[in-house]
């Protein structure tokens, strides 16, 4: 998630306030990588990582590395999708305003990002909601292996294969309690930033 | 004593195919307040960006002497803008409050211990009951002082208006005019203000410009150019008689 947000972000804003030739098909180009099925991302990585891949030196295949990467290619796309739009959506006169008030490129662009963080906020809750809820990327690219790859959506699957609906259940609230709590500390840090501006 | 600030010859200002302003010749001094005429369309908020240094003119060139150095707006570093403020028509504010939009810019250069400063300023600009509002909540006028504000805090060598004062009501209009005169009188700023209105031109500018269609028609004394118009375009559109 840290990974897509890092990578995420910056590419998004720059793709708000950039213009270049091109820039119509990278933007069709995410929104379709924001649609991406996550067992598609997974097959890929899978190739890209097996012995007879092209990474297949790294050794990743079944490991955490390999399933980090299939996630972060999952959640970029969207985290560069809302930030892009919620870029956008700021008054495209408050740059120049800005500047005209002396502030320079980069801070014109840190105020333009302050005033779409909630937008912002949003992207980052879908780009984590795509992951923790995410089964066949990591599935196919981890393995499932117990103590290792193992992560609760995996496990919940398993669990419901070998008729252990309780204990899947029982997962599936951890999962949603997750969820839960750090949604709460995003709506929190929503109603923080909001104050502050009162 | 008055000396050369802006000098500009030849400027054309082409968006695609459209020429949207085209002045042979304009000189303003330091410490004048001068006033931008003539009707929506003109190319007068062309030419404020153009002064502001937000953009370069397609050709020609526009010369502002600081100091002792002339810059351009290719030339011009992030302290040479920072002697420049602009007002625009329509106003964004952050969403923070108003003390928070009034004291960006000094952030922006680093002061961050300015509460009294700040305090002052929105004493200045009757803004104080409402330090802590946020934007959505004022009014159009309330608005457009927290603009001014956020400028003249800066304490600017130039500052450039545009319409200040469109769509207010009189008591508005009228504070925001004492607001200008203040600036000028206190620190001998240079002011350079859009108007379409002829009789704010009169009340504030020792000398204009009217603008018609991108096209610098005439440049003199606002008293001049009021009573004594070279241009017949000039006489009918300070007379009224030029409609758009």
């Amino acid at each position: 998630m840290a990974l897509a947000m890092i990578i995420g972000i910056p590419l998004g804003i720059w793709l708000a306030l950039r213009h270049f030739p091109g820039r119509r098909l990278l933007t069709a180009l995410i929104y379709t990588g924001m649609g991406l099925p996550p067992v598609v991302v997974g097959l890929f990585v899978f190739l890209m990582l097996s012995r007879s891949g092209p990474f297949g030196d790294l050794g990743w295949l079944f490991t955490m590395n390999a399933m980090i990467v299939a996630q972060t290619i999952i959640a970029t796309p969207l985290i560069i999708g809302v930030t892009m739009s919620s870029v956008q959506s700021v008054d495209p006169s408050l740059r120049m305003q800005l500047r005209a008030l002396g502030a320079s490129r980069w801070q014109a662009s840190w105020a333009q990002l302050y005033e779409a963080r909630f937008g912002v906020l949003v992207g980052l809750v879908i780009g984590f909601g795509s992951i923790i809820s995410e089964v066949g990327a990591v599935m196919l690219v981890g393995g499932n292996i117990e103590g290792r790859t193992r992560v609760l959506t995996t496990a919940i699957v398993l669990e419901t294969r070998k008729g252990s609906f309780d204990f899947a259940l029982a997962l599936g609230i951890i999962l949603l309690l997750i969820a839960f709590v750090m949604n709460m500390a995003v709506v929190a840090i929503q109603a923080r930033t909001g104050s502050d501006s009162q | 004593m008055t000396s050369l600030l802006y000098e500009l010859e030849q400027v054309k200002q082409v968006y695609g195919s459209r020429t949207v302003l085209s002045i042979p010749a304009l000189q303003i001094s330091r410490g004048e307040i001068f006033a931008l005429i003539g009707p929506s369309g003109a190319g007068k908020s062309t030419l404020l960006r153009l002064l502001a240094l937000l953009e370069a003119p397609s050709s020609g060139s526009l010369r502002l002497h600081l100091d002792d150095r002339i810059v351009t707006c290719e030339d011009a570093t992030l302290e040479d803008r920072r002697r420049v403020a602009m007002v625009f028509q329509r106003p964004v504010l952050l969403s923070r409050s108003v003390r928070q939009n009034i004291a960006y810019g000094l952030r922006l250069r680093g002061k961050r211990d300015s509460r009294e400063q700040v305090e002052a300023m929105l004493e200045r600009v009757s803004m104080l009951p409402l330090a802590d509002a946020r934007p959505h909540t004022l009014s159009g006028g309330e608005v457009q002082r927290v603009s001014l504000a956020r400028a003249m805090i800066l304490e600017p060598d130039i500052l450039l208006l545009d319409e200040p004062t469109a769509n207010l009501d009189r008591y508005n209009v009228s504070t925001i005019e004492a607001l200008i005169r203040d600036q000028h009188a206190r620190q001998g700023t240079t002011i350079i203000l859009i108007t379409h209105n002829i009789f704010q031109a009169r009340r504030l500018a020792t000398r204009m410009a009217l603008l018609l269609d991108g096209e610098l028609v005439e440049v003199g004394p606002t008293e001049t150019l009021c009573e004594r118009p070279q241009d017949p375009r000039t006489a009918a559109f300070v007379s009224g008689d030029l409609v758009y």
